[in-house]
């Protein structure tokens, strides 16, 4: 491969461009063959999926133009919605209003920066430990103690969850991978396509395949997940040649992230319920719905970064 | 105005009535200093130039970026609570609204309440309602908002709020003030459900 970066980065995302223009074509071709309703839902869901691509590439697109700081400012955008979207749907007491005002104008700017300085070990730690530490004080210091750990543990998930973890997706631009340098956002690329496809093809065989539908997500099927997670763990390893990996690991990295991201949409389903939400918001408007779209990312981001940190950053230097 | 949507979303649900240019008087319940802008927010840009909210005097007509948002952004009609001249009616600067063709966005509780439902309703609807039986009433919930800026909250926290408008209600003939000032708080909180 003697492309650059840039080169590879626009030919990726024309064939992008081009697979979800004959998904937009198919999705309604399908629409008008078939009248069993349970598939015309997840015909449903599945084109909202594919129209959302189209926003999600624009943003990519333009993020990447601009250069790093732009791609922090989408993923911060983005955390901020999840974050709006998640104390939406938490009961939460006047008494908690400092700490909720703490998480969003201090924490979100506070946690990209530091990935934006290049801070791992503080940028890996900073909510899980200080913030961890710091916001049971300012609500304890209101001396409203009930339920204390129920109203804190709401705010720290709502962290982890929006911040923490959403932040680890542009963090994995950032890897200083030897070999790979200037690279870093075609890792990210990779691990967004890998997500993205396996959801489309879970919900595509699930659609095809049939079968009772999951508890956690009445779009998929069991037989429908499995096909699907082996074949978008299929396509990551196809893109191997676009990552620091050679093919192998491409196929295991891949099937870190699927499996990963599996569990992430399964929790956050039952965070979901046990919240009480009807549903999160559906309607996917780039502002809204975002833990929707992005409930395996939550899950598969740290891990995909702390293990390719660990056996390409770390181990690579020993 | 995009820093309201940015921070509380203020997305509109219309369940009874469509947005129309019919002259109307949207009321609603009273959690936040929010509330305004988002309902007024939350309405088709081509209805707000032609809608003004009514707030009160003692608040918002300061000097400062208060009111200049009240002033210049949302041309609200500003209303005396102090009733330091007791002989002056302080519907007058509505009645002229309305008889200038505006619609009008109204908080009957008079006040902002700690509850998401109101309160009672001060007697300033019957009487608009009674005078301007033309006018289409609307009952507004807003979904949310008490939670962002609870009173004497510096910062509001984002939250995503909805704003949910009911069906069109009018003065009944022959109704008299307290239950219909009673039907209409019922309409809005029947909204919050």
């Amino acid at each position: 491969m003697n492309l650059s970066q840039q080169e590879t980065f626009l030919a990726v995302l024309g064939a992008v461009a081009l697979l979800s223009a004959v998904a937009t074509g198919l999705g309604q071709w399908a629409v008008h063959q078939t009248t069993d309703s349970a598939r015309l839902a997840r015909l449903g869901v599945l084109n909202s999926r594919v129209r959302a691509s189209w926003s999600v590439l624009a943003v990519f697109t333009i993020a990447f133009a601009l250069g790093p700081v732009a791609l922090l400012v989408v993923f911060a955008l983005a955390s901020f919605f999840a974050l709006r979207e998640f104390v939406s749907l938490t009961p939460i007491k006047s008494s908690d209003h400092w700490a909720l005002v703490l998480a969003f104008y201090l924490v979100i700017p506070a946690q990209y920066v530091l990935l934006g300085f290049g801070r791992a070990s503080v940028f890996a730690t900073f909510i899980p430990v200080y913030v961890f530490l710091l916001l049971p004080v300012v609500v304890a210091i209101r001396q409203d103690n009930e339920r204390f750990l129920e109203r804190i543990a709401k705010v720290q998930w709502g962290l982890m969850i929006s911040v923490y973890c959403i932040s680890h997706a542009p963090a994995i631009a950032t890897l200083p991978i030897r070999g790979y340098e200037g690279r870093g956002p075609l890792l990210l690329l990779f691990f967004l396509l890998v997500l993205f496809m396996t959801d489309v093809l879970q919900i595509l065989f699930s659609a095809a395949l049939g079968g009772r539908a999951l508890k956690s997500n009445p779009n998929k099927t069991a037989y429908g997940v499995l096909a699907g997670s082996a074949c978008g763990a299929l396509v990551g390893t196809g893109l191997w040649w676009m990552t620091p990996f050679t093919w192998w690991q491409a196929l295991v990295m891949s099937l870190v992230i699927v499996g990963t991201g599996y569990l992430g949409s399964v929790v956050l389903a039952a965070v979901k319920q046990s919240l009480g939400a009807r549903q999160w918001d559906t309607e996917f408007e780039l502002t809204r719905g975002v833990l929707e779209r992005l409930d395996a990312l939550t899950f598969a981001a740290p891990l995909f970064w702390q293990i390719t940190r660990y056996f390409w950053v770390i181990r690579a230097d020993v | 105005m995009w820093l309201t949507r940015l921070l509380v979303g203020a997305y509109p649900r219309w369940i009874g009535s469509a947005p129309t240019a019919a002259q109307r008087i949207y009321f609603g319940n009273h959690t936040s200093h929010m509330d305004t802008v988002v309902l007024w927010a939350a309405l088709p840009e081509e209805l707000r130039s032609n809608t003004r909210p009514v707030a009160a005097k003692d608040y918002w007509d300061r000097p400062g970026i208060r009111g200049a948002i009240a002033r210049d952004e949302l041309n609200v009609v500003m209303v005396d609570r102090s009733r330091e001249d007791p002989n002056a009616d302080p519907l007058e600067p509505l009645r002229d609204a309305l008889e200038h063709g505006f619609s009008l966005i109204i908080f009957p509780e008079g006040t902002r309440s700690a509850q998401p439902l109101p309160g009672p309703f001060k007697s300033g609807l019957y009487h608009l309602a009674s005078e301007f039986p033309q006018v289409e009433l609307i009952p507004v919930y807003i979904e949310n908002l008490h939670r962002s800026m609870p009173k004497g909250a510096l910062l509001p926290v984002p939250i995503i709020s909805t704003v949910r408008f009911g069906a069109v209600m009018s003065l009944a003939p022959g109704e008299d003030k307290d239950a219909f000032l009673e039907r209409a708080r019922a309409a809005v909180i029947r909204l919050a459900s």
